[in-house]
């Protein structure tokens, strides 16, 4: 079997304009943001050029921390954002479309977010 | 300037299958801007990765979305198989490229038909899902399920299809090449549907790859992206390349598709010539840790399957990144300056899914 | 650019006539391998209760001390998984799916353990 190359670089959420801008200089696409609830909150961001994924990483681990929209280099990361923002709770600041916690119809808010036993 | 109207449009809406919901700013008959809106049929499939062990989530999995779920099941399979780092009989693969295959058929048909009924064609809707029907009745044949198959697994599949149903099912996709072409021949040539999508909703290539564009939405502005190419599965033993048309209309998008349908005939009939015998299944033992990122071509465009597993029977994570969501920033772009009778067509060129946006 | 270009088709299906079959009078064959719900042979159930766990849905029950067997007719999802589990192979699928009901339907096998058999 075919094992993809997997390159997660993890860096500080200080470098994240920093890094991606260099990385759209290089010709690369955004594929997806995720983000894992697990001992903080862990955002990683994947880019592709020539079907190889090279992945950008950081783990939040005070609550209250912001983060930086990339939606000023990759426009189209809005809606990964807002996503993250309204499943997790993750404070990301100045995205170029920011619905306010309306994108997702949910009445429960950031339902990732929680831990089990929160409620 | 004229008048400032604004237009909920959705989430219930005759062309729409599912509920999406766009507030269309409109100056007169012309679309401004738009704003979507979802989460109406959420159900945190991501999130109950956390209480169902990862064999059973195969079936969650496959649930995500009706119409790719063989290529969700597989996705979520592959991801795991990667993270236990186990190579699977030569005989699953073929045999998961074909059910991808055909499932890139019933999907492509489907579409096709409601592309059909949006633009008005009754009788053209029908002839296509007549088709798609063939399809249907071979899944059934073949796994048991006519949507759902619940026969990939970790591991492999959990059905073999044996060599007399192989060349039956070549010889009902033969006999259906003819029949799809008389129906190519009225998307690709009739006076009313060259009206409705010629010219419609032009995405161009740099405007494509700006805005994240995957699958057909993006080849059809001639960016030549598909997952295959990475051959996954048996794809890197098979002939194929993809299908990039350059003018970014309504009109590429359903020629992109169409050319696709004889694309993934071809492709299942070098599977079966070239299918190996052999084992269907290969024993996973013990619990997975790690992480991977597995990224394949469903019939709406890439997806990513991101599986991070902490070495219990429970992951930690599942993240699925559906092609709809990657494609919903190029459709608002499209609808930008577009007229509000085109709005329905726009929206389903994108052949919107929204519960995989959804999950 | 052409006119009547569905002509062709539209004269070909008046002859074939319809190619829907009239549900309910005509009832479609099902195939060999048709998910349609799960059957117990219950003489032969260990009750080791592996189906139960394993089921993604939670719809099969097992108890033991009743030498019990239950499934949610419409809880199941026809994944198959718990008679690939199964050690006695005593789950099959079956063709035929449960008929439409407007309340849940719970089927429960017992099996007969004549426990007071002059033999034990």
């Amino acid at each position: 079997m075919e094992m993809e190359q997997q390159t997660v670089r993890m860096i500080s959420p200080q470098d994240l304009l920093a890094d991606t801008l260099r990385l759209k200089n290089g010709g690369y696409r955004l594929v997806a943001i995720s983000c894992t609830n697990k001992d903080g909150m862990e955002l990683s961001y994947s880019f592709d050029k020539n079907y190889e994924l090279l992945t950008l990483r950081f783990v939040l681990t005070e609550e209250e921390q912001e983060v930086e929209s990339i939606s000023v280099i990759y426009p189209y990361s809005f809606l990964y954002e807002n996503e993250i923002k309204e499943l997790f709770g993750v404070r990301i600041k100045d995205i170029a479309i920011d619905f306010e916690d309306s994108l997702y119809q949910i009445p429960v808010k950031t339902p990732f977010g929680r831990k089990e036993g929160d409620d | 300037m004229g008048k400032r109207t604004v237009i909920p449009f959705g989430p219930q809406h005759p062309v729409l299958p599912e509920p999406i919901h766009l507030d269309l700013v409109l100056v007169d008959e012309t679309v401004e801007s738009a704003i979507p809106r979802i989460g109406y049929i959420h159900r945190g499939l991501e999130k109950l990765v956390e209480k169902k062990d990862f064999q059973q989530y195969t079936y969650v999995a496959e649930r995500i979305c009706g119409i790719c779920s063989f290529m969700h099941g597989m996705g979520y399979c592959m991801a795991v198989e990667s993270i236990f780092e186990a190579d699977i009989p030569e005989r699953a693969k073929f045999l998961r490229t074909i059910w991808a295959e055909l499932s890139r058929l019933h999907s492509h048909l489907l579409w096709l038909g409601l592309m059909a009924d949006a633009f008005g064609f009754e009788s053209l809707f029908m002839q296509s899902w007549k088709l798609r029907e063939l399809i249907l009745d071979i899944f059934e044949e073949t796994t048991g399920g006519r949507v759902i198959f619940s026969v990939c697994d970790i591991g492999g599949v959990r059905r073999d299809i044996d060599g007399a149903t192989l060349n039956k099912i070549v010889n009902i996709l033969t006999d259906m090449e003819k029949e799809l072409r008389e129906i190519s021949h009225v998307f690709f040539n009739d006076h009313s549907v060259k009206l409705r999508t010629q010219g419609v909703g032009v995405l161009s290539k740099q405007a494509a790859f700006d805005l994240g564009a995957v699958g057909p939405m993006a080849r059809a502005s001639g960016i030549k992206l598909d997952m295959r190419c990475r051959g996954y599965a048996a794809y890197d033993r098979i002939k194929f390349k993809p299908i990039v048309e350059t003018e970014g209309d309504s009109f590429a998008r359903i020629s992109v598709r169409i050319k696709e349908l004889f694309q993934a005939i071809s492709i299942i009939k070098q599977c079966v010539a070239l299918i190996p015998e052999g084992d269907i299944k290969m024993k996973i033992t013990g619990n997975p840790s790690g992480e991977h990122f597995t990224r394949l071509e469903q019939p709406r465009g890439e997806v990513v399957y991101y599986a991070k597993a902490n070495g219990t029977k429970y992951l930690d994570r599942l993240r699925v990144r559906t092609p709809t969501f990657a494609n919903v920033p190029a459709l608002l772009e499209t609808l930008k300056g577009c007229a509000l009778a085109d709005v329905p067509i726009l929206i389903l060129t994108i052949d919107p899914c929204i519960s995989c946006t959804e999950r | 650019m052409s006119y009547f270009s569905m002509s062709k088709i539209l004269l070909k299906n008046l002859f074939h006539g319809p190619y829907t079959t009239l549900y309910p009078i005509k009832k479609k064959e099902s195939f060999g391998r048709t998910r349609g719900r799960i059957e117990i042979e219950i003489d032969s159930c260990i009750f080791c209760g592996l189906c139960q766990r394993r089921c993604p849905t939670g719809a099969i029950k097992v108890d033991k001390a009743n030498t019990k067997w239950s499934i949610e007719r419409f809880q199941c999802i026809q994944c198959n998984y718990c008679s690939e589990v199964c050690p006695k192979k005593c789950l099959t699928m079956e063709n035929q799916y449960t008929s439409p009901a407007h309340e849940k339907v719970r089927d429960e096998r017992i099996k007969c353990t004549n426990i007071q058999s002059p033999n034990t």
